[in-house]
Formats: C-alpha cells, sequence, structure tokens
C-alpha cells in the first residue's frame, strides 16, 4: 500500500482492523520514511527500530490471537524526548541528561504501551522545553518540513517536524506556555493543551511544573481527541492529576457547533506584532466558525497584557528549582572537579545551554528573599487575574478564538540573538497556562504572504475539552484542508 | 565561681527538634521506612529524585504530625502546605528538600516541663511536616566532606517523613532542656509515631543558645550546638556552651555566630562552620502538589486516638498506685516500661508499691546490668507477679526471692518452677524444718534454757543458727514460730 505514512492513526487503525495491513509492515513503512526525512529535518534524537519492529511483531500476534490492547493497537508512536522511558536514553534535549537510560516508564509512555503502540523513538525539543524554535536543543535545532530553511516551532518542534512529513502519525509533545500549540501552528498541524491535570505529569521531566500539560501532535483533530482518550485521565502518582474520567470525546465532536457563543478577544486582534498574513487568515477563519452556526462575540481579557510577564516569572522560578537536581552526583553528565561544589557546578556549567542557564538565573533571582514578593508573587496575583478575567468570559461564550502565534515559521537565527523577541511568540497561547484551561491549535490554511501554515487557537473551559474538539472538527471539515494535497508539505 | 556566674548571667535556649515518623512508606513514596539496610535498597525513581518523577503525600505521616500537634497543645491548620527549600547538597536528591514554611501543619502549642527548678511552661512555635535527606558516608580525611576523598550516597533514609518541633527560647538551662527532651521523647514513644532513637538519628536535637548578662535586654550571641546523641549528651553540651559563652563574656571576649558541634568523647564543642547571616533557601510553594486541609473532622479522630499523655499518666502512678517521684521518673521513662509495669501491677492484684520496689531494688539492677529495656527481658509481667505471690505466701523467702528473680531473668522460667528446681519450697515444710530446729536446740541447751526461762531476746540466737544451717534457704518466720513453740 503506497502513502501508508500519509494515513492518520484513525485510518491506520481501521486498515489494520481489516487486515488491509500488518503493524510489522506499517513500522517498516514508517522506518523508510524516518531514513527519507530524518536527514533534512532532524527530528529524532533516539530511534528505536528494532523494538519498534519487535512491537509490531507482537501487535500482529495479538490481532491473530483476537486479543489486541485497544482499536488502535500496532499504529505507531513516538514522543518528545522529555516522556521518560524504560530502557530509552531520554535527555529532555539536554547535554547534561547525556547517557541517562531511564529505569522506568512514565505514566503516558506507560499507557501507550498498554494500548499496544509500539515505539518508534524519542524526537528532539528545545533544551528543557525552554524555547519556541527548538534551536536551544543541546542535540542541534529541527527543522520546518513546509520550508527546512525555517524552525518548526518548540519547544515539541521534533514532534512537530515528524507528524507534519508523514514520519509519524501522531506524537506526544508537552504545552508550558505554547509548546504544543505554536510547533502545531508552525507546521500545519492540529496540537492540543489540554485542561491542567487531565493527563498526568508523572514520568515528564519537569521545566515548570505548575504549567507543563502534555499534548498531543497530530494531522486531524480525530486523532488528537483520541490520543488525548488514550493516555489522559487521573493518574494517582500526579497529585495535581484532575480526578475524573475523560469524556467519549469521539462521541459528540461530530455534533456540529450550531448555537456555539464564540468569543474573539479585543486585546488580542488590537495586539501589535501579529503579521499581516496570519492576521487574515484567522479573521477567514472566524467568519468560517460564523458561518457554521456559530455566534461571534467581542469579549475583552484586560490581563493578557501581563501574560508574558508573569508566565517569564513563574516558569523560570519553577524551573531554577525543578533543575536543581542536575548535579552529576547520581546520573548524567558529570564533568569532575577537585570538590562537589566545582563537580557540580563545572558540570552544570558544561551541560547547560545559554537558554537554561538564563532561565534558571531568572527564576533564581525572582525567588530571593527580598524580591518574591514583587517578583513571583506579583506573577501569581496576575495568574490569579487571568483565571478571574477567563471565568467571567465563559460565563459568556463557549470557547474563545485567537491566532495561535503571532506569526508564521521564521528563519533559523532569527530571533536567537533577540529572546524577547522569542518570548513574544507565546504571547496567544500563554494565558491559558497560566489559568490552566484546554485549548486547541488547529490549521486554517497557508498564509499570502509565505505559504506556510497558520494556526487557528480554541481556548475551551477547564475540562471541556469536548466542546473545543467539536469546533476544531466542525472547522477542519469544511476547511477540508487536512488531509488534502494542499495540507502536506512537499519535502 | 557558678554561684558567681549564676548571678551575673542568664541563658535562652530554644531547642529545634527532628523526629523519623515510623510510618510504613516514606512520606511521599511507597518506599519501606527502616532503619540500616544495604545502602540504597529502599529507593525508588521518587525518592532518589529521578527526573520526571513527583511525589504523593503520605496521608498517615500527616495524622501523626497532627498527633504529635495536639498532644503539644498546638493549634492546627485549617489549610496547610508544602514548600520547596531549595539548597545543593550531594545526599539530598533533588537540591530541595520538600518542606513547610508559612503554614505549617501545627503552631503555638506549649508545654510545661518541671524539675528541681520547679515547672517551666516552653512555648511550641510550630510543628511541621519534611522529607529527611539519604546519607553520605565520607571516605578519607577525618571523614568530613570538606578533606574526604571521596564520598558515598546512601538513599535508604531519603524520603522518610520527618517531623521537626520548634520551641520558643524559653529554656533557661541546660536541665531545662535536657527534661524537655526527654520528656518530648517519652512523648512522642507513649504516641507511638516514632522510634525516638537518638543514637540511631530517628529523634535528632539542635539547640540555639546564648547567654547574656543579667538585665541586659538584647539577646547574646546565638551559637546553633548540634551532634547531641542522647539525652544525657544534650544536657552535658549544653552545659558546656553555657560555661564556655560565659567565660567569654567574662573574658571580655566577643562570641561568633555559628554552629558547634558536641564532641561526645571530650565532653566540649568545638566550631563547625561559621553561620554568615542566614542562608537563602528560595522558599516557594512546592506546585507538584496540592494545598490540603485537614478538617475538623480528621483533627477530632486523631484526638480521640490520643490516650493518657504521659503527664497524666506520672498523676496517676502518684494517685492510683502510690508511688513516689522516683518511682515515677523511673517506671514512666517510656511508654513500654510504664505499660510492664502496670501489667505486673494488675496480675498480682495486690498493693502495686511492692510490684514497683521489686522492679526499682531488683529488677532494674539486672536489666540495666544487661543493658536492655525492661520491656525486652525475658521476664513477662505476670511472671514478676507470680513470684511476688510467693513470697507473699511465704513459700520462699524474700532472700530466696532474689535468686530466684535472677534465674527468671536468664532463663525466662516461672519462679514456681525455680523454686522447685532448686529445692527451694521444702523449707519451708514444716517436717523438715522441725528437724533443723530439734537439732539447733540440741546443739545449743544454754541458749534453748534461757529461752524457756523467759529470755526471749536469745530467740534470734537460734533461729540464727537454723538460718545457718539451712544456709539461708528456710523461712525465717516459720522458724521463729516453730521455736517458740517448742520452748515456751
Amino acid at each position: 500500500m503506497t502513502d501508508l505514512h500519509w494515513r492518520s492513526a484513525t485510518e491506520l487503525a481501521e486498515l489494520l482492523d481489516r487486515k488491509k495491513v500488518s503493524a510489522v509492515e506499517l513500522a517498516q513503512a514508517l522506518i523508510e520514511r524516518a531514513d527519507e526525512v530524518d536527514g533534512p529535518l532532524h527530528a529524532y534524537l533516539h530511534r528505536t527500530d528494532e523494538r519498534l519492529l519487535d512491537e509490531a511483531r507482537a501487535s500482529d500476534e495479538r490481532r491473530a490471537a483476537g486479543a489486541t490492547r485497544s482499536s488502535f493497537d500496532g499504529v505507531p508512536t513516538a514522543h518528545k524526548d522529555l516522556f521518560v522511558t524504560k530502557g530509552v536514553p531520554t535527555t529532555s534535549g539536554s547535554r547534561i541528561l547525556e547517557g541517562w537510560v531511564p529505569t522506568y516508564d512514565g505514566t503516558l509512555v506507560e499507557r501507550c504501551t498498554a494500548a499496544g503502540l509500539p515505539l518508534q523513538g524519542k524526537l528532539n525539543m528545545d533544551e528543557f522545553a525552554m524555547g519556541s524554535s527548538t534551536e536551544s536543543s543541546g542535540y542541534g535545532p529541527s527543522r520546518n518540513p513546509w520550508n527546512t530553511k525555517t524552525v518548526p516551532g518548540g519547544s515539541s518542534g521534533g514532534s512537530a517536524a515528524l507528524v507534519a512529513a508523514g514520519g509519524t502519525p501522531w506524537s506526544w509533545g508537552t504545552d508550558t506556555g505554547g509548546s504544543v500549540r505554536q510547533p502545531a501552528s508552525l507546521c500545519g498541524l492540529v496540537g492540543v493543551k489540554p485542561t491542567y491535570g487531565r493527563v498526568s505529569r508523572y514520568g515528564v521531566i519537569a521545566f515548570a511544573s505548575s504549567l507543563d500539560q502534555p499534548g498531543p501532535l497530530t494531522r486531524t483533530v480525530t486523532d488528537a481527541a483520541a490520543f488525548l482518550q488514550i493516555a489522559g485521565g487521573h493518574d494517582p502518582m500526579d497529585s495535581t492529576s484532575v480526578p475524573q474520567p475523560v469524556p467519549d470525546f469521539l462521541g459528540t465532536i461530530a455534533d456540529g457547533i450550531e448555537g456555539m457563543r464564540i468569543g474573539v478577544v479585543k486585546e488580542f486582534e488590537e495586539a501589535e506584532g501579529t503579521d499581516p498574513g496570519v492576521k487574515s487568515r484567522v479573521g477567514e477563519a472566524y467568519q468560517r466558525l460564523e458561518k457554521l452556526g456559530a455566534e461571534l462575540v467581542e469579549v475583552s481579557l484586560p490581563s493578557f497584557e501581563f501574560g508574558i510577564s508573569a508566565y517569564y516569572l513563574v516558569a523560570p522560578a519553577e524551573c531554577s528549582s525543578n533543575l536543581a537536581r542536575y548535579d552529576a552526583v547520581r546520573y548524567g553528565l558529570r564533568v569532575d572537579g577537585a570538590d562537589v561544589v566545582s563537580m557540580t557546578s563545572r558540570t552544570r556549567a558544561e551541560g547547560f545551554g545559554d537558554e537554561v542557564k538564563r532561565r534558571i538565573m531568572l527564576g533564581t533571582y525572582a525567588l530571593s528573599a527580598g524580591y518574591y514578593d514583587a517578583y513571583y508573587g506579583k506573577a501569581q496575583r496576575v495568574r490569579t487575574l487571568t483565571i478571574r478575567d477567563l471565568e467571567r468570559t465563559f460565563a459568556e461564550v463557549d470557547l474563545i478564538a485567537t491566532p495561535t502565534s503571532p506569526s508564521t515559521a521564521f528563519e533559523l537565527g532569527a530571533k536567537t540573538a533577540d529572546p524577547l523577541s522569542m518570548y513574544l511568540n507565546d504571547v496567544f497561547t500563554v494565558p491559558v497556562n497560566l489559568a490552566g484551561n484546554a485549548a486547541i491549535s488547529v490549521p486554517c490554511g497557508t498564509s499570502p504572504d509565505d505559504g506556510l501554515p497558520v494556526g487557528l487557537q480554541l481556548i475551551a473551559k477547564a475540562l471541556d475539552e469536548a466542546t473545543m474538539f467539536r469546533a476544531a472538527y466542525a472547522f477542519e471539515q469544511d476547511l477540508g484542508w487536512a488531509g488534502s494535497d494542499e495540507g502536506r508539505p512537499s519535502l | 565561681m557558678s554561684t558567681t556566674t549564676d548571678e551575673l548571667f542568664e541563658t535562652t535556649c530554644g531547642l529545634e527538634i527532628h523526629v523519623e515518623l515510623a510510618t510504613a512508606s516514606k512520606m511521599f513514596c511507597g518506599c519501606k521506612v527502616d532503619f540500616g539496610g544495604e545502602p540504597n535498597t529502599r529507593t525508588c525513581p521518587v525518592c532518589l529524585g529521578l527526573p520526571g518523577s513527583l511525589p504523593v503525600a503520605n496521608e498517615k505521616a500527616i495524622e501523626y504530625t497532627i498527633k504529635i500537634g495536639l498532644a503539644l497543645n498546638c493549634k492546627i491548620a485549617e489549610q496547610s502546605l508544602f514548600h520547596r527549600k531549595n539548597y545543593f547538597y550531594p545526599d539530598m536528591p533533588k537540591n530541595y528538600q520538600i518542606s513547610q514554611y508559612d503554614l505549617p501543619l501545627c503552631y503555638s502549642g506549649h508545654v510545661d516541663i518541671s524539675g528541681e527548678w520547679g515547672t517551666t511552661t516552653v512555648g511550641i512555635t510550630r510543628v511541621h511536616l519534611e522529607e529527611d535527606t539519604g546519607k553520605s558516608i565520607h571516605v578519607g580525611g577525618s571523614g568530613r566532606i570538606h578533606d574526604s576523598a571521596y564520598s558515598l550516597e546512601d538513599f535508604n533514609r531519603a524520603g522518610t517523613p520527618l517531623v521537626e518541633i520548634v520551641s520558643e527560647p524559653d529554656i533557661h538551662s541546660a536541665e531545662e532542656a535536657r527534661a524537655f527532651v526527654s520528656d518530648l521523647r517519652t512523648l512522642l514513644d507513649g504516641l507511638g509515631v516514632s522510634d525516638v532513637r537518638m543514637e540511631e538519628g530517628s529523634l535528632r536535637v539542635d539547640a540555639n543558645i546564648s547567654v547574656r548578662r543579667k538585665g541586659e535586654t538584647e539577646h547574646g550571641t546565638k551559637v546553633e550546638v548540634k551532634n547531641m546523641n542522647s539525652v544525657r549528651s544534650v544536657g552535658r553540651a549544653l552545659e558546656h556552651e553555657e560555661r564556655r559563652q560565659r567565660a567569654a563574656l567574662e573574658a571580655g571576649e566577643i562570641l561568633v555566630q555559628e554552629t558547634r558541634h558536641f564532641d561526645e568523647k571530650a565532653g566540649t564543642t568545638s566550631s563547625g562552620r561559621t553561620k554568615e547571616g542566614s542562608s537563602d533557601y528560595r522558599y516557594f510553594p512546592e506546585p507538584d502538589l496540592v494545598p490540603f486541609e485537614p478538617g475538623t473532622e480528621w483533627i477530632e479522630r486523631v484526638a480521640s486516638t490520643l490516650g493518657e499523655t504521659p503527664i497524666e499518666r506520672r498523676e496517676r502512678f502518684a494517685t492510683e498506685h502510690g508511688l513516689g517521684a522516683k518511682d515515677i521518673e523511673v517506671l514512666t521513662a517510656s511508654k513500654a516500661t510504664a505499660d510492664w509495669f502496670e501489667a505486673a501491677a494488675a496480675a498480682y492484684g495486690g498493693d502495686a508499691k511492692k510490684i514497683a520496689n521489686w522492679i526499682m531494688a531488683d529488677l532494674y539492677g539486672l536489666v540495666n546490668e544487661a543493658s536492655i529495656e525492661l520491656a525486652d527481658s525475658k521476664i513477662a509481667p505476670q511472671q514478676l507477679a507470680g513470684l511476688v505471690k510467693l513470697v507473699d505466701a511465704e513459700s520462699i523467702s524474700g532472700k530466696q526471692a532474689k535468686t530466684v528473680l535472677a534465674e527468671m531473668f536468664a532463663t525466662g522460667k516461672n519462679a514456681d518452677a525455680i523454686a522447685k528446681e532448686k529445692g527451694l519450697e521444702q523449707l519451708s515444710d514444716t517436717g523438715a524444718l522441725e528437724t533443723v530446729v530439734d537439732e539447733v536446740i540440741a546443739e545449743n541447751a544454754d541458749a534453748a534454757d534461757k529461752v524457756r526461762s523467759g529470755n526471749l531476746g536469745t530467740i534470734g540466737f537460734l533461729v540464727g543458727q537454723v538460718m545457718k544451717k539451712t544456709r539461708g534457704q528456710a523461712n525465717p518466720g516459720m522458724v521463729n514460730d516453730l521455736l517458740r513453740r517448742k520452748l515456751t
């Protein structure tokens, strides 16, 4: 079967079920595809071809015995390299974890295995998920299959690049300030930031604990909903996990959006710095939602202007503490020194990249005695304001629509010298992480300016991913871009 | 000199006590809580702080902490949460300790301590819950980290629930500090929340102590004393430190704020690292855990399990059992000892003071000699009661009973079995005694005549002769009776 690698996970599940293809054939097709595309893209940090084939064989045996683990048994996946995977090197994109082979599986990895998904490998990312371009990876940047001179976004850039290039039907990333939605937008994919606590963080290498949330990157809305269904749900190993069952998203996904109230944020539309091409595509997307029966309502989020500032205090503060454990004592890189202090200092100096060091310093400063109230304390108050703003808005509307990213994919090196311009990539996505709500980025075609993909963000109430999937699905089906030739990069 | 300095100076001391809780599992993971063992065998991704691992709070540890707080008359927080205390140390797997900061679980308590000086009420600032660290073994050099060749890390202890009890600076002498630690140890032991073994580190005491001239309003320079591994060494270390600081002040020296280590052998403290102000631990709320509300219902349920406090028990030992101060101090030193005594008293049924006397006068000597706890000895409380009953029934003499007790202590056998084995019982047998008494009367005709002629004082001499002949095994009361019957 040709073009197997372009099929969605849902289609592949059906082909496997109807015995049109075997899991081993599928695995082989994806290995061939990886050989083709990974040279220019550098999406992988570690391929597990042998394990993939072994697990595919086991899946075929289960299917033959009528004992499949789920309807997706045999559909492969690859994870962002911060999902702790037993026996597979896991680096979080950092040199400081080079050589560490975990002794345990995180909950998400466990659930994917329990669903019978063979593992293709681990994917590139910004170091410790700090970045919006994958350029801060300790192992070199990934590239965007739509134009390999440009970045795939980040921090889940390896995941986005591989899914967009047909290297895997779906992949898990994590979203702390936009790290799933922004690369989805830049690579023409669907990317979901579920409600904080919907997906377990046990076994996710922490960047900023109160903001981190795993999310799927897929080529279709249906696949994203299905993937969240597989890996989401309460986990007793994560105290911040929501103790509620995951609703049956697929059961309501095609219900349409007739009568849905969708808010368009005044401050977002007026914000400077959004590309005209992005503005025009997203504007068309709003009209399409209206055409499909939704009512557009102008809403206001006055706390929006403080979002990035608050985020860049909370996230570095938490990361300064989370990353303290990389001290060369127990695992990962060790640069010897005269004593334990110099060993730890030298290892951290060599093992961490500039962006990570910058954020550790920012966070250490923000938490210091005498500065805590002015920085971390104030940032937490902005968080509370953001939550209230969104609560107030969601009393009037079912969803909020915004651009996902103010720009399309930019060229490598374009923003590395100016961290602030890089940080502003997250301006529309960050408030969602601060508040803990769910959001999705869904493609709305390519920019008339550069021909690169543009994403529409739909923000939902906490735990109301179902409404978000319904609207995204209706929009995707009507646009007809995903799955068409137009929606595929010609790498 | 000490009287002069006592008049000149006053001491201010506050204690910080760390107590490892005896829960089944660690504070934030399922690993077993235990002491020692092969290094790094009781570890998992969570207590090793591996990337991606997350903590889940141990409910039992929270319950134990509430229990301690209630026993120390603390208020229990309506809402509490964990904070991260950030600092680098190789035996701390995450390089931050999950601890508590501005919302400790228990606060504003107090406890009374008494002794020769009278009674002092010591305020309890806070009781909070945190996780213990691992243990570093520094190889080479002096055994301290600074000059070692390398260090080994054992994370078996890492993540053990640790309660920190902080007292107000209401303590004014080494003796008060010693009594505070001793009483707290008994209290915690009675609550069943910790092994309270200072030598194994499950109860660790740090003291902040300063001395100033009487009448001064500012406190003296605070010195932190560490490494006191027994109740006794708390007293010794602080006595030394008090003397040292007084002498320094008298000599016009300036004291430095520092940490000093107590040297058990030398009985002195020596300077560790100098404290330059307070460290910045960059506390912030632990984002991996959610704030929790113990709730009135839970607190009441814990309160109902508190039982009798050691103070209440001491009072009861005086009123119910009629024991004196010295007996009470020894017999309530630990819950196990007090329980043992009460079980023996109950089995005996008679005057509990008799049981107390046997323990204090005889059994304790054996126990101390063997360096064990009373409750760990081979004698069961019911067996001691059995022995005292034998004495009451005059089946054996008091002197014989001491021999029997030593045998019981060595073997764990019952008193009557030992008495039978040793042929002690026959000496209370009138027939056997009568033969010996007759012999003594025949051999001491003069003395016998004196008694016959009314000189009853001489009867004591004859009793002594019988005792001598029986090598002290005869029942003296019975011998006396027999002699009187035969000679008067």
